[in-house]
């Protein structure tokens, strides 16, 4: 069968069971959208290519299948850099396809030619530039393969205009023959059984120990894993942002969030730990603090399908290179067999200790009196218990996402989508539109700054054409808050280029303009009507203004490049039982 | 291998195994910039087998430890396989090729030391001679330094390459490959 690249690339999207993609055409992709309106794929039609990548992160995010962005050569493929990092950073599964200038015009600074192979190198798992129609299934397979094995990640795929006009004879390649193509790539999921043994031993002999679950648990699919360990094991667990979700928060044994605003329960009981058993988490400097300092006393066991992981900040006692759910599930059927004829190390001083903690050291902050200006906090409880639990919480980058992840209970896995590794400011818009196409029967908020929403908002005329009805929750403090808050703290309260401005936009307007309704709150009583509104409303997207007290800060924080021991905990609470 | 009766090396000698296409270079050299890794020498060229190349990196060891090295490098997909070569435990071998200026006078002991170093006499002027030596790394800098005294023209040097020795087991391919 003859086909024209352009058909036979979208062949291998259906192949490969692609349901939408998000994109937005231009000159060298163009054949390509031809065959594309004969193809039950949904194609998304954005505002901006990074609204595209976005959207495809946040569809992965919720669908743990790989998000496909479509865009076109130049400027287009240079719009697509930013989500390609940020899905790197965050293991996120993607294929992307940009178009490129025809084959005999590469290296002429034709229009809209960019080296975009080149630019894209260190920000994908891998990049191919297609010089032929007949390989175009061959690298097809090979990226989805790629993108969504091993430690996932976005894949880039740049095809010529010629390369979509020239035939080609159609095949799509065996799983053998696609893995001959890529004969460097085995990713290696099984755990050794020897240091499965070691970890299960050292877990069984710890008094205080910590399990530090990160992204790579929900990337493995390994939440009800993790449970039945911790829950074997009765060890406590913490979530790293990226984590959230993975191990439900109102679980016994939930610590929430460690690091630099995570809660000083879980920051604490790691820096105090005789063992630490992370599991597809990579010891982030957001979690460490100053690396030297952190987790002194603590012997490291490292599960992580990344084998350059191992070792690359702490060096771990018991490495162990494997897929998180596989090997979780090997340390639980050895610990099973090792508890046949032993018995466990007494942890039940650690769990006095950490419940005097937890009593001490809740999240907290101060109502605001009547008259005065909306908490950002209270904007979250009132969400959090307005709202289904299995509802989707998108946010973006800052103090609102800080919050978020603090003051929502995350009882379900895939229930958080957030920018971690690379901290995108703009994030939430576009990935919210792509969480709720992959989940539309799920309520979808995105909790959002003033300065992220103004950095992607137009993609809510995305989401407002093709019936997409996110919800989106400003908290707008008229300034950029984080950066507000470090000026504040550390450069002497000198606010520079950080006041953002009450008036303009008016964030109603704008947000009617696009087809979304409005809604603009101002005080504590206006909070709970405007929510309830909101979730009412299903057949457009939704926008809530909540004017916020812009002198709120976050709390607890680690000043950056501290030890996680000289944690600042929120006014008026006393950090002496930490020390304890 | 043990490390404690020799001298911790000071640099390290990766040789990756690679599929021969286009990129591939570009992958690693910009892996390495990214990485902070700092390159003495580079080769690279094709093998025995025409889909693989074997590129042969010095790596300064002050820059990086050698085990991010390799388990970066088995991160691209088109690395195929990673070996780590001790210098101690290693046969190594440069090309090297000079233009050095030669007066009537100096000719003579040119040409001796060219002799003594085994080295070939490529291409002969009136002022100038050019001449090729290859060997272990450190004569070739040794000879480089006795020529300095003569005036070299230009030079150039190919990098490295390496191979383990067959009566030691130097050959430590890093086990599993990277996701």
């Amino acid at each position: 069968m003859k086909l024209t690249g352009a058909q036979a690339l979208i062949k291998c999207l259906e192949m490969e069971s692609v349901e939408v993609a998000f994109g937005l055409p231009g000159g060298c992709i163009l054949p390509l959208y031809d065959p594309l309106l004969d193809s039950p794929i949904r194609h998304i039609l954005v505002r901006h290519e990074q609204g595209a990548g976005h959207m495809a992160e946040g569809y992965a995010h919720v669908t743990g299948r790989p998000g496909v962005a479509i865009v076109t050569s130049g400027p287009a493929a240079t719009n697509l850099v930013t989500p390609l990092c940020d899905a790197y950073m965050d293991s996120i599964p993607m294929v992307a396809i940009t178009g490129q200038v025809p084959t005999t015009a590469i290296g002429t600074d034709a229009f809209q030619e960019c080296d975009t192979v080149g630019i894209t190198r260190s920000v994908t798992k891998h990049n191919e530039l297609v010089m032929d129609a007949q390989d175009l299934p061959r690298i097809v397979r090979e990226a989805f393969h790629i993108a969504t094995t091993g430690r996932p990640g976005p894949v880039l795929i740049d095809v010529p205009k010629d390369v979509l006009q020239n035939t080609m004879e159609w095949y799509w390649p065996s799983d053998s023959e696609m893995l001959e193509g890529i004969p460097g790539y085995r990713p290696n999921t099984k755990g050794h059984p020897r240091m499965i043994r070691e970890a299960a031993r050292m877990i069984l002999a710890a008094e205080r120990p910590v399990l530090y679950a990160g992204g790579g648990i929900l990337k493995a699919r390994a939440a009800e894993a993790l449970r039945e360990l911790a829950e074997l094991t009765n060890i406590h667990v913490v979530t790293t942002l990226m984590a959230r979700g993975a191990f439900p928060d109102s679980h016994r044994l939930a610590l929430g969030m460690p690091g630099m605003h995570g809660n000083a329960v879980a920051v604490t009981s790691m820096q105090k730990a005789d063992l630490l058993i992370a599991l597809g988490s990579r010891f982030d400097d957001r979690v460490t603090g100053k690396v030297s300092a952190f987790a002194p006393d603590a012997k490291i066991i490292h599960v992580d399908i990344d084998p350059a992981e191992q070792g690359k900040v702490r060096r771990p006692d018991v490495p162990i290179v494997g897929d998180c759910r596989q090997v979780i599930e090997e340390i639980v059927r050895e610990i099973r067999n090792l508890l046949a004829d032993m018995k466990p190390a007494d942890t039940s001083a650690w769990h006095q200790r950490i419940s005097g903690w937890q009593e001490l050291y809740p999240y907290t902050y101060e109502q605001s009196e009547p008259g005065e200006a909306l908490k950002p906090q209270y904007c979250l409880e009132t969400l959090r218990d307005s709202c289904p639990t299995d509802t989707i919480l998108v946010s973006g980058v800052g103090q609102h996402q800080m919050w978020a992840s603090q003051y929502w209970r995350f009882d379900n896995p895939y229930t958080w989508v957030n920018s971690g590794g690379l901290g995108t400011m703009g994030f939430a818009v576009p990935a919210a539109i792509g969480a709720k196409v992959g989940q539309p029967d799920k309520v979808v908020w995105a909790v959002d700054g003033d300065g992220c929403f103004q950095m992607t908002a137009q993609e809510l005329v995305t989401a407002s054409i093709e019936k997409i009805p996110v919800k989106i929750g400003i908290l707008n403090n008229s300034y950029l808050g984080m950066v507000r808050q470090w000026q504040e703290m550390f450069y002497d309260e000198r606010y520079s280029e950080v006041y953002l401005s009450p008036e303009v936009p008016d964030f109603v307007k704008w947000a009617e303009a696009m087809g979304c309704v409005g809604i603009r709150v101002d005080s504590p009583e206006e909070v709970q009507p405007a929510i309830d509104k909101a979730n009412e409303i299903d057949d457009r997207p939704v926008v809530v203004d909540f004017r916020t007290d812009s002198r709120e800060k976050v709390f607890p924080m680690v000043p950056a490049g501290m030890a996680n021991d000289a944690i600042v905990l929120s006014p008026g609470q006393d950090p002496s039982a930490l020390r304890k | 291998m043990s490390m404690t009766s020799e001298q911790q090396p000071s640099h390290h000698i990766v040789s990756a195994l690679v599929e021969n296409k286009f990129g591939v270079l570009a992958r690693i050299s910009s892996l390495f910039a990214r990485r902070g890794f700092n390159i003495i020498s580079l080769a690279v060229a094709p093998t025995d087998d025409a889909n693989l190349s074997r590129i042969t990196i010095v790596v300064d060891a002050d820059s990086a430890p050698l085990e991010q090295v390799t388990k970066q490098l088995y991160k691209l997909i088109n690395v195929v396989k990673v070996t780590e070569l001790d210098p101690r435990t290693s046969v190594e071998r440069e090309l090297m090729i000079a233009t050095l200026r030669v007066a009537s006078h100096t000719r003579g002991e040119v040409l001796d030391l060219v002799s003594v170093f085994e080295g070939k006499i490529l291409n002969v002027g009136a002022e100038a001679i050019t001449v090729s030596l290859d060997g272990h790394p450190s004569k070739l800098d040794d000879f480089e330094e006795l020529l300095r005294g003569y005036g070299i023209v230009e030079l150039a040097r190919t990098g490295r390459v390496a191979l383990p020795k067959l009566d030691r087991t130097a050959l430590r391919a890093v086990k599993g490959k990277a996701s």
